[in-house]
This record gives C-alpha cells, structure tokens and sequence, in this order.
C-alpha cells in the first residue's frame, strides 16, 4: 500500500504532502482514541523512512485527547533518532489547551504555519 | 437541582466523542463556562479510553455506565458537576492508577494526568460485584483556580 492510500477526505489523514526532504501531512476531525491509530500508521512509516522533517497541519482538528498526543509523541522520538525534526502547526486553542495541561508545548516545534527552512 | 443525565454505551472507541459533547452540553447548560465545560468533557474522554484500553482490554462490546450530575457542593458554597463511570472488567489495582510524571518523555500514561489536573476531586474504588467506579467532582464555584 503506498503511502497515499492512508489517506482520506473525511480525515483523519486528508492529505499528504510528501517531497524529497519533507512531508506534511494535513490531519481533519477530532484525533482521539478512535482516529489516532490511523495517523499513527502515516507517521510510522514516514518516520521508517526517515524523512527528514514532517510537518503536522493541525488547522483542520478542532480536538485531540491523550491518544492523540501520545501518537505526536512517538513521532517525535523516532524522528529525534535519526535526527529529524516534526513541525506542528495550525493549532486551535482547544488543542493548544490540551498540550499545556500535558505541559508538551516545550517538547514539540509548535508554528502558526509551516516554516521550514 | 436540574435532572441527572444517565447513558450506557459499548466500549467502542467512536463512542467516546459522543458522550464527550453530551458533558459539554450539559456542563454549559448548568453554569459552567466553555472552558470548564470542555475539560470536564476532556476527563470523561480520558476516562473512558482508559476503562477501554485497560478495564476491557480493548474488547469493544462490553458496557460502561456514565451518570451526570449536579449537586450540592459538600461543605462549600455552590455546586459541582458530578460524574460517575462505571465499567464491568477488570479490577485495575488503585496504586497504578496515578499520575506519571511529565518529565519522562514518552508516550502513553497522560490521561490520569489530564483527569487529575482539570478535575478539583477524582476517586477510583473497585466495586465488590466486579468492575471500577470512577466519581469526579468539577466545582463551579468559587471562582476557579488558574488553570481549572
């Protein structure tokens, strides 16, 4: 299965964005129990594949739980492992909220927009 | 006093938003504020993705009771929101039921976490006849403290 068949108009993985040295992946919908296994699978195998910087456009998300931030999470550290970077961004204020109270703002690149150089 | 709100689901995870926007709904409609309404709907969330992932096992056909209520404010001025979850599975051992700390950088373990901070009471009991009960109280007055 290529890496675009994971994707889905209706979310939660809507699009994928993929490039040489980058991929951004557009997430929609809520990103909670029921919806982050499938981002997980996405960000696995980008991750397997080493790219090296992965953006996260969180604009079309109006909610994440903890499921949600655990699956940003270990991205996070497999990136790290190879040296790479993710870029969350597009974050509403509810989500934004959540990671304060998980006290994750520090850990993660957090932008308004996409802005990679 | 308005009517308590009583609802059963099965423990499929698309369940869970739901009941989440029906917490929400009712947090608003008694006095609460967006935000304060959207925490309690956070911790029912968090709380009934853990009674899925570790009471049931992840097993998607077992019941979980949610009960919503407004009470009296015990030994406090005002009134709280009163929520109850009950699950039918496994005990899960009350000393593994708490915080982990946010500097171990990892995934996972974060719900307690979340219920514990945007919630002023969390009690788990194990019921004798089988399964947890989970209570949490939100108090909507007095005036909040920074960050609830």
């Amino acid at each position: 299965m290529s890496i675009h068949d994971m994707t889905n108009e209706t979310g939660p993985v809507q699009n994928i964005d993929l490039q040489t040295d980058q991929a951004v992946i557009k997430l929609l919908n809520d990103i909670d129990l029921y919806r982050s296994p499938d981002v997980r699978v996405v960000l696995l195998e980008l991750t397997t594949q080493k790219v090296p910087v992965i953006g996260v456009d969180l604009t079309g998300v109006p909610y994440m739980d903890s499921s949600g931030l655990a699956t940003l999470v270990e991205a996070l550290q497999r990136v790290k492992k190879y040296n790479g970077k993710l870029v969350l961004f597009g974050l509403q204020h509810r989500v934004r909220s959540i990671f304060e109270i998980a006290r994750l703002t520090d850990l993660f690149t957090i932008q308004q927009a996409f802005d990679h150089e | 006093m308005p009517d308590p709100i009583k609802m059963t689901i099965i423990s499929d995870p698309s369940n869970i938003g739901a009941v989440r926007t029906a917490v929400e709904a009712f947090g608003e409609r008694n006095g609460f504020t967006r935000e304060q309404s959207d925490q309690a709907g956070l911790a029912v969330n968090e709380a009934l993705a853990n009674v899925i992932k570790h009471a049931y096992d992840g097993n998607s056909n077992q019941f979980i009771n949610i009960t919503l209520d407004m009470v009296a404010d015990n030994g406090r001025p005002g009134r709280a929101l009163k929520i109850v979850i009950r699950d039918f599975g496994r005990h899960v051992d009350l000393e593994c039921i708490k915080s982990r700390s946010l500097s171990e950088v990892r995934p996972g373990g974060l719900g307690v976490h979340i219920i514990k901070t945007v919630m002023d009471d969390v009690n788990y009991r194990c019921v004798p006849e089988g399964g947890m009960e989970l209570t949490m109280l939100k108090y909507i007055v007095p005036t909040q403290e920074a960050g609830k």
